[in-house]
């Protein structure tokens, strides 16, 4: 393959426009044979969001509602074993919980979540790297210091960090919304850097350029300038970062509920069911598990492939 | 090489300045540290004294203070779930930890660079796509789940494997060790695959690209055209080139490798610092949280400062160039 | 006549890509003769560096030799198996890259990479090895060679790179050198000195030299013969001063109108009007037809084949066939 590079080089320079319509076609052609993934990622993506929105008229009762759940009924295997009952087509755990509701139910905690998190995370970083990349000087070297030291640290271990905090000074007995709001704002704190590196480094570009100093010209205001103007040139890059993030996010809440620092028992994430299906794994019950553990598997899976190729299709330069 | 030396210990320095004003401030605001040695059912009264007896109504600079040089003698205050001084339980815990994350990270450089030297070098062949294939379900799935999965196969269904613990220790003075016995080594083996998978499949696609990269570059036409053997070309020139930025990437890792095991830990019930960590988180037990924070901050500082100062020592040309600008 | 070091006929490369099969090379034909320095000179695309690459054997998928035989020395060594055309890369075939900054491995000192490849062609010791790769730098002109031996890569100077570079081609004493524009990447100052190390070194071996460049300067001053190629083609070839002086290939013409001579001052030098088509837009007959000032009809149909006008070959319709003689 390398060799190829000959005829390549040699003929840059004297007819660009074959060589650029054939890049051209090899991107279609490389996006062409990835598009049926990404048709079925896209799909499969599609379909969880309707499910969690759905959820409470899919569901054959509310996970979350105590009165619904009969211990009865606990621990039923899935319906094509031999032990199955209906209506619980995946089995129930040992509340009596329904598996399949607790999972369309605990779709839509992750899933929110996740998006919640993603924007508060986008939010804080656009504003903090349009402020830096915008003002420069100490504010600038500030804030990137703050952000270098924090991309050392993984996310999750910022996320424990504040949410332990928060626990500690809001009362260890937290009620679930508020663990939600926990949740969502440990996520944003942990994820922000990326979107504030990158937005910084498009405004030092696009500062510079005619049609900025032209609105300052006219007197438009710093903020307007930099929400109106430079902000959409960024889109692109942030769209992308959202993405993959939101796949980051959602894993961050799991990993959060399975280890016991994020939804509680009573309003279970799949994270949570995970964490609670995983003590029964030993007694042979693995559907508790196992149908929590694939939905989650499969979201993130899907989200990441979409987003791999939201990025090749955005920029191709980026892989 | 001594100012850039001397530039970046400086650096590392003020990270730990500053991680540390984050652990004192979690330790001294967000836990009240008389909590640390008063039960509940305390009087106001005795509370107050004992406050002032801890220094907690000083200026905060000088709590501040107090809590650095305490901190730089590993005293990190006591565990409200524990009722013992943070530093012996840390210290009892440490070495679970940083073996599993070193057999870790051995497993994940191992294989991560046997898998990424053969996808780059046989880049159509199945086996090659497989591996691709391994690297995406490494990056997208949660670490609990593969743990689990590993469970499932190995303990539950299998047998093989125990699902939980270090097996047998073995103490050589304070450091007990699981690697000198056959159950130590049963136990460390799904542990150190579930933490590493996620370096190895890094490593993995690094080395690939990094390969693919190098062998396109002019040195090793001239190396072809040389004449010298492709084993030469691929395994002296080629990789000795791919492994400077892999081994950076890999040391800079081994922090994130230590910090990720606490869901390991968690998983398997490897009784490390990550383990004790999110049951600090689970109970609300700051001094804890705060002294973790601080001791993996140090490990991370620490790898950073070495790797950098040992990057400069293998690649040359940084040698005499940093010399040169020193 | 004595055999000739490189015979190449009818050569062809092909690079396959999914639309088409372009053909950088068709039918491209000369000789080396011991001692002898070949110049191969044309614009950029032209198919020079890929005539070295296909001699040398180090043309990659999806390019390929498509027909014709190289042979070195008499013997065949187009489409060797790989391991056999290793062994004649740098043992019986030295070539010289066009950058002597990227060509060495910066990891590697200097004398481990001239030792590497003189014990990977010759049973030599380690010691023995060292004492030649001492020798050779001396011979290619690096001051205190015992010392430098040590050295990396970037504590040379480009043009003391390049002499590095010109050692690693000629430490197993090859009957021919391929050098790819070895000065294009240099200073002008040092451009000269590499030039007369090459025909040196050439002339003291009996080595037959194939330099590639687009410098007519650097050619009329170091070769014997030179090839003119255009579109994959060899336009011209001929004794250096008989092409110099009396090109007769329009496009030859052209390019030596494109040496500026200090005598010829007032004079203007010609531009030739127009680019060389692309690979996949070759037109059909003379390759040169649409910028040619002389093309008629026949050269828009008919491919000229080269045709031998006393010690020139040229490709063109304006000649005709002389009475055969022997060659």
């Amino acid at each position: 393959m390398s060799d190829a590079v000959v005829p390549h080089r040699t003929q840059d320079h004297q007819a660009p426009a074959g060589w650029v319509r054939r890049a051209l076609d090899s991107d279609i052609f490389y996006s062409f044979r990835r598009s049926r993934l990404t048709m079925v990622a896209a799909s499969i993506t599609l379909l969880f969001f309707l499910l969690a929105i759905f959820a409470s008229w899919l569901a054959v009762q509310d996970p979350f509602d105590p009165a619904q759940l009969q211990l009865l009924n606990s621990r039923i295997a899935p319906l094509w074993t031999a032990d199955g009952q209906s209506p619980f087509l995946l089995g129930t755990d040992e509340q009596g919980r329904d598996v399949l509701s607790a999972i369309l139910y605990g779709l839509r905690i992750s899933l929110a979540v996740g998006i919640a998190g993603v924007v508060f995370a986008g939010a804080l970083g656009i504003t903090l790297g349009l402020i830096a990349g915008y003002f420069g000087g100490v504010v600038d070297t500030v804030i990137m210091r703050i952000a270098d030291v924090q991309l050392t640290f993984p996310a999750i271990l910022i996320a424990l960090l504040v949410n332990g905090v928060a626990k500690s000074l809001l009362g260890n007995r937290l009620d679930e919304m508020s663990t939600l709001g926990v949740l969502v704002i440990a996520i944003g704190l942990s994820f922000w850097v990326q979107y504030a590196r990158t937005v910084r480094g498009s405004v030092m570009v696009e500062k510079n350029k005619d049609y900025v100093a032209a609105a300052q010209l006219i007197g438009l205001p710093a903020p307007k300038i930099m929400f109106r103007h430079v902000l959409p040139n960024t889109m692109g890059p942030i769209l992308v970062i959202a993405t993959i993030n939101l796949a980051l996010a959602i894993i961050t809440e799991a990993t959060l509920s399975f280890l016991g620092a994020g939804m509680p028992d009573t309003m279970p994430s799949l994270g949570t069911l995970i964490r609670i299906g995983n003590n029964y794994l030993f007694a042979g019950e693995w559907w508790i598990v196992a149908f929590p553990g694939i939905a989650l598997a499969g979201l993130i899976l899907s989200i990441n492939l979409l987003g791999d190729w939201l990025r090749d299709a955005l920029n191709p330069k980026l892989r | 090489m001594l100012a850039f030396t001397l530039r970046r210990f400086l650096q590392a320095i003020g990270v730990m300045l500053a991680v540390g004003i984050i652990a004192f401030a979690m330790f001294r605001f967000a836990g009240d540290p008389v909590n640390q040695i008063v039960s509940i059912d305390t009087s106001a009264a005795e509370r107050a004294s004992i406050r002032q007896s801890l220094g907690l109504d000083d200026p905060v600079l000088v709590q501040f203070g107090r809590y650095f040089i305490n901190a730089l003698q590993f005293k990190f205050g006591v565990s409200y779930q524990f009722r013992l001084p943070v530093s012996s339980l840390l210290a009892e815990r440490m070495p679970a930890t940083l073996e599993l994350a070193i057999v870790a990270t051995i497993f994940a450089m191992v294989a991560g660079i046997l898998m990424g030297v053969y996808s780059a070098l046989r880049r159509d062949t199945i086996l090659a796509r497989l591996f691709q294939a391994i690297s995406l379900i490494g990056i997208s799935l949660p670490t609990f789940l593969i743990g689990i999965l590993l469970i499932y196969l190995f303990a539950v269904t299998l047998g093989w494997l125990p699902s939980f613990g270090r097996g047998d220790v073995v103490k050589l003075g304070w450091w007990s060790t699981g690697l000198l016995t056959v159950s130590g080594w049963k136990a460390i083996i799904m542990p150190a695959i579930t933490l590493g998978l996620f370096q190895m499949t890094l490593i993995m696609r690094l080395v690939r690209a990094e390969m693919l990269e190098v062998l396109r570059t002019d040195y090793i036409r001239f190396a072809r055209a040389r004449g010298l053997t492709t084993r030469a070309i691929h395994f002296g020139h080629a990789l000795k080139n791919t492994l400077v930025p892999v081994i950076t990437v890999a040391g800079l890792q081994f922090g994130s490798v230590i910090a990720f095991s606490i869901i390991t830990e968690t998983v398997f019930q490897w009784p490390g610092m990550g383990l004790l960590f999110v049951q600090a988180v689970q109970n609300v037990d700051i001094p804890i949280m705060a002294a973790y924070l601080l001791m993996v901050s140090l490990i991370f500082v620490t790898i950073n400062l070495v790797v950098d100062i040992l990057y400069t020592v293998v690649d040359p040309r940084l040698r005499s160039t940093v010399g040169r600008a020193a | 006549m004595t055999q000739p070091v490189l015979s190449v006929r009818n050569l062809e490369v092909e690079f396959v890509t999914r639309r088409a099969t372009l053909r950088a090379i068709n039918g491209v034909s000369f000789e080396i003769a011991k001692g002898e320095v070949l110049g191969v000179v044309g614009e950029s695309g032209a198919g020079k560096s890929v005539t070295g690459l296909a001699v040398i054997g180090l043309i990659d998928p999806p390019g390929r030799i498509s027909g014709g035989e190289i042979e070195l020395s008499g013997t065949r060594i187009d489409h060797l198996p790989p391991e056999e055309i290793r062994r004649v890369r740098g043992k019986r075939i030295g070539m010289i890259f066009q950058d002597p900054l990227t060509s060495l491995n910066p990891l590697y000192r200097i004398g481990d990479q001239i030792i590497e490849t003189i014990r990977t062609h010759t049973d030599l010791s380690e010691s023995a090895a060292r004492r030649r790769a001492i020798d050779l730098l001396a011979e290619v002109g690096i001051p205190a060679p015992e010392k430098r031996i040590d050295g990396y890569p970037h504590e040379f100077s480009g043009g003391m790179r390049q002499r590095v570079v010109i050692a690693l081609a000629i430490c197993a004493e090859p009957e021919l050198i391929i050098a790819d524009e070895p000065t294009t990447a240099l200073d002008v100052s040092v451009q000269a000195q590499i030039i007369a190390l090459i025909k040196r070194l050439g002339r003291d071996h009996g080595t037959a030299v194939m330099l590639v460049t687009h410098d007519m300067g650097v050619i009329a001053e170091t070769c014997d013969r030179v090839a003119v190629m255009y579109s994959g083609r060899i336009a011209e070839i001929g004794p250096v001063q008989e092409v110099v002086r009396n090109p007769l290939h329009p496009y030859a013409k052209g390019l030596m109108g494109a040496i500026p001579t200090l005598a010829g001052e007032d004079k203007r030098l010609v531009q030739i009007p127009g680019a060389m088509p692309r690979l996949s837009a070759i037109p059909p007959g003379c390759p040169f037809n649409p910028r040619c000032a002389f093309a008629f009809d026949r050269c828009c149909i008919e491919r000229p084949e080269p045709i031998r006008q006393g010690t020139q070959s040229v490709a063109c319709h304006l000649f005709e066939p002389a009475k055969e003689t022997a060659a």
